[in-house]
Order: C-alpha cells, then sequence, then structure tokens
C-alpha cells in the first residue's frame, strides 16, 4: 500500500448492460481507475438497499449502481425498481450525513464501453475532492468511549 | 421481599427510556402475583429501595434473569448493565429502546453538541441566563460532585454488552412478557440471541390482510395526521407508511386495531439486517411511478424517511448515525 489515500468503489453493475459494457471497456482496453470493485448482479432491480448501506458500513467511500437504459431492461421494469429505490435512499443518506456525490447511478449500455470509463473516472476524482469516508474507524472511535467505561467497571469490581 | 434461597432472583433497570416499559410489567395485572410467587425480585430501583451497593454485593451469576430497558446513552447506564451482566446468568433486553435504540435513538442524527445545545440553552421552555450545563465532575465548596457522562451516540444494550434474548415491542406486552418468564423458569433455554416474538411480519397477524393488493402501486404517500383513514382496508393500500411488512409481529396488531398504521417498535424478523432499509425498499419497490420529476414529487409525501424508517431502530441502522456529525 503506498500512503497515497485511494478510495475505495463498490460498483454494482447489471449483467445484461453495464456489466457487458465494463467488460466492452476492458477488452477494448479502456483505462479507467482502478478504484472500482465491480459485483455483477442481474438485474439493478435485484439492489437491496441493504447491499448498499452494508457496503458504505464496511468501508466503502463510494457506491455505484449501473443499470440498462429505461426501455431497456431484460426483466422489463427492474430499473424503474432501481430508480425509485435510489432515488428516496439518496434522501436517506443526505439525512444520515453521506454526500451525495458518494452514491450514484448511471443508465450504462452493453455498447457504451466509454460511458464505463467517464463515470468511474468522474466518480473517483469526486470522491478524492471529499476524503474517506471511513465507517469503520468511525465506527471503532465511537465505540472507543464504552470501552473505557468497561475497563474503569471490571477494575472496580475486582 | 425476603431472600428465599429456593427462588430464582429476577432484576429489572431502566436506562434511557421513558418508562412504559416499567408500566407494561405491572400491567401483568394478577398475574404479576404469580411472578411474586416464582421469583425473588433483587433489583428493581423503580419499584423498590435497592442501590448499587446491593448489586456489587451479590455473588457473580447469582440473578437468574436480569430485564434491562432503554437505550444506553450515559456512562451511569454502561456501568450499570455491565455490573448487571456480571452478576446474571441471562441478560433480556427488554422493549424496542434496548433491543433496537428505540426512540432515544433518534438523536443519532444529531452530535452530542446539537443536543445539548437544544436542551439546555435552545429550547422554547428553557431558562437558563447563565448558560449553564451539567459538568461531568463540579467543584462545590471543597466537594467534588460527579455526574454521568453525556455520550456521542445512543446504543442498543447489545451494542454495550452481551446479549442473550430479546423481548420487543413499545412497550413490549404483559402477554409475550409473562411467556418470557415461563420459558425462563421452565429451564428450557432458547437458542442464545432469540427475540422471544413469533418470527413473522405483522401482516401475517393483521386484521386487514385481506385487503392488502398484491401489487401496492403507490401514487401518493399520506400522512396519518392530516387524512382520515378507513378503519377497515390495509393502511398501505390507502397510501400511509405502516412498517408491517417489515417489522415482527407478536403484537397483535394493537396499533392497527386503534386505526393507526405500524410505525416498527417490534423491530425486524431474523432475515432482515436493516429494518429501515428493508421498509424502504418495499416502498419504493411498490410506487407506481417511473419519471423521476414524479417519483420526486410522490416521495415529497415521505418527509422525513429516518424518522419514518428508523423510528425505533436507528442505532441498528448499517450506518448507526448520522456520519458528519462530529462531536
Amino acid at each position: 500500500m503506498s500512503d497515497q489515500w485511494e478510495p475505495k468503489i463498490v460498483a454494482f453493475f447489471c449483467n445484461w448492460c453495464t456489466y457487458t459494457a465494463a467488460d466492452l471497456a476492458g477488452v477494448s482496453r479502456m483505462k479507467y481507475a482502478a478504484n472500482v470493485r465491480i459485483i455483477r448482479v442481474m438485474c439493478s432491480g435485484r439492489i437491496d438497499p441493504q447491499f448498499v448501506m452494508e457496503a458504505f458500513a464496511k468501508g466503502a467511500d463510494g457506491v455505484l449502481i449501473g443499470g440498462c437504459h429505461p426501455g431497456d431492461c431484460h426483466y422489463i421494469e427492474g430499473n424503474y425498481k432501481a430508480l425509485r429505490r435510489v432515488r428516496l435512499l439518496n434522501r436517506l443518506l443526505k439525512s444520515m450525513g453521506i454526500e451525495q456525490e458518494r452514491f450514484r447511478l448511471e443508465w450504462i449500455s452493453a455498447s457504451e464501453g466509454e460511458k464505463v470509463q467517464r463515470v468511474v473516472n468522474e466518480m473517483v476524482d469526486q470522491i478524492k475532492k471529499l476524503g474517506p469516508l471511513g465507517l469503520p474507524q468511525q465506527f471503532k472511535e465511537w465505540d472507543s468511549e464504552v470501552l473505557e467505561e468497561e475497563e474503569e467497571v471490571k477494575a472496580d469490581v475486582s | 421481599m425476603s431472600a428465599n434461597p429456593e427462588k430464582p432472583k429476577v432484576a429489572f433497570y431502566w436506562c434511557a427510556s421513558c418508562g412504559g416499559c416499567e408500566e407494561s410489567v405491572v400491567d401483568l395485572a394478577e398475574d404479576i402475583l404469580m411472578v411474586l410467587d416464582k421469583v425473588d425480585i433483587v433489583f428493581w430501583p423503580v419499584a423498590m429501595d435497592f442501590k448499587k451497593a446491593d448489586v456489587v454485593a451479590m455473588p457473580d451469576k447469582s440473578i437468574l434473569a436480569t430485564l434491562v430497558n432503554g437505550a444506553i446513552r450515559t456512562s451511569e447506564q454502561e456501568e450499570m448493565v455491565q455490573l448487571l451482566r456480571r452478576k446474571s446468568q441471562v441478560l433480556i433486553a427488554y422493549g424496542a429502546c434496548s433491543h433496537l435504540g428505540g426512540i432515544p435513538a433518534l438523536t443519532n442524527e444529531f452530535s452530542r453538541e446539537e443536543v445539548l445545545q437544544y436542551v439546555y440553552h435552545d429550547a422554547p421552555s428553557v431558562v437558563n441566563k447563565e448558560g449553564t450545563r451539567p459538568q461531568p465532575v463540579t467543584e462545590d465548596e471543597g466537594r467534588n460532585p460527579t455526574l454521568p457522562e453525556f455520550r456521542n451516540v445512543v446504543r442498543s444494550l447489545d451494542q454495550v454488552v452481551d446479549v442473550d434474548y430479546y423481548l420487543p415491542g413499545c412497550a413490549p406486552t404483559p402477554k409475550l412478557l409473562k411467556e418470557a418468564l415461563l420459558v425462563l423458569l421452565s429451564g428450557e433455554l432458547p437458542p442464545k440471541g432469540t427475540v422471544l416474538a413469533p418470527d413473522i411480519a405483522l401482516c401475517d397477524e393483521c386484521p386487514r390482510k385481506d385487503s392488502k393488493p398484491t401489487d401496492v402501486s403507490f401514487t401518493e404517500f399520506k400522512r396519518p395526521h392530516l387524512h382520515r383513514i378507513d378503519p377497515e382496508l390495509c393502511l398501505l393500500a390507502q397510501g400511509f407508511i405502516c412498517m408491517g411488512p417489515a417489522t415482527r409481529g407478536g403484537c397483535e396488531a394493537l396499533c392497527i386495531n386503534g386505526n393507526m398504521p405500524c410505525t416498527g417498535c417490534f423491530g425486524p424478523t431474523s432475515r432482515v439486517k436493516d429494518q429501515g432499509a428493508k421498509m424502504l425498499s418495499s416502498v419504493s419497490s411498490n410506487m407506481a411511478a417511473k419519471e423521476e420529476n414524479e417519483i420526486d414529487r410522490v416521495l415529497d409525501g415521505i418527509p422525513d424517511p429516518v424518522g419514518t424508517f428508523y423510528r425505533y431502530g436507528l442505532s441498528k441502522c448499517l450506518l448507526r448515525r448520522k456520519v458528519t456529525a462530529g462531536e
């Protein structure tokens, strides 16, 4: 590991469009930032808001969702479901203090390899400006106050 | 209360909560006589005169079960639950605050500084000309009285100590408490970590279940205080956010029978990690709108998503508290 902090982005890409686009970007030798960990799901409509929140909780600095363009969903309406969830989840994340740039939904068709490249690079830039989210470290810090108390009680009783 | 060595010992303790849980124990009514017949209550500050020193003096594991209600906000609460954990064979999180953080956990949306600023200075009912605030240690004519520390985060009981069982609800019903006590006394204990209520969504026991459409298809969200609620029809079908689909049953649909939507106090079933996220998912999946503008217009009907989906469970949200609130 270098000393320079690099953002971690978890990307959920749908099997039929965005994952194929990422594949195309790969075989076309398009370069994009290596900060993204792609998880292939069958449909953007499969992405449970719990996945997104868990990604943040486990240390992601950003979450990207990629799905088929409206009207192109392999399962007819899965991407509309994803859109509605993202709109509501956005509002929730905002109230929880997570900057909007950390969570993004993009429609990327199977032929848009260059859009994968552009979106990932853009998101990496934006998150670099924001800095780390670092939830696991935050949790540890929040819990340190309890650990202190526990040590005191142990010392008192014994 | 005579110390009868034959009877198992039980303790109750109260942390950050409203007192409703203590009330629900009293609501056992004449069944409380059955309880008193079978157990010795060795510690119950709200009802009986025992001190911390009495608990310290008890041998470790000498209490059969301690029921703790309330969320954990102060160092004193941490100290007491750690002490009680040590003295008890079984520790039960009693009620939504202890189980999930409860209403007090909604302050996890604010920093400690914001909370103290409001409570001691800005609240309309506050008169505090000197601008004083409680201090952990003060100097008073050579003495140093202390107060508990006010923590940054509101926690559920299991975020502070090891918990054996959970009795859900705001408050748990006397029926669930009675059943739990009978299970404890029978000695046939369920697996550790069990929530002592049915592991199925509230919709299953909802009297309006049959009127729930397969496809809810929301075109608007209504707020209960602004609309008349049809007392027969599924609340979701009427456009009210009812947490029933994402909430464990066992309360016998008390709020629904009172013509109010479920607000989720029993927490999630065992298959769900994050109750609020699951409900958010369900609600947004079932909206009819497809265009961004239209979706946003419908979502304006939920002005406070955190308060709606995590009314009782913000401590157990995967994110736990507002991230950027700082001190």
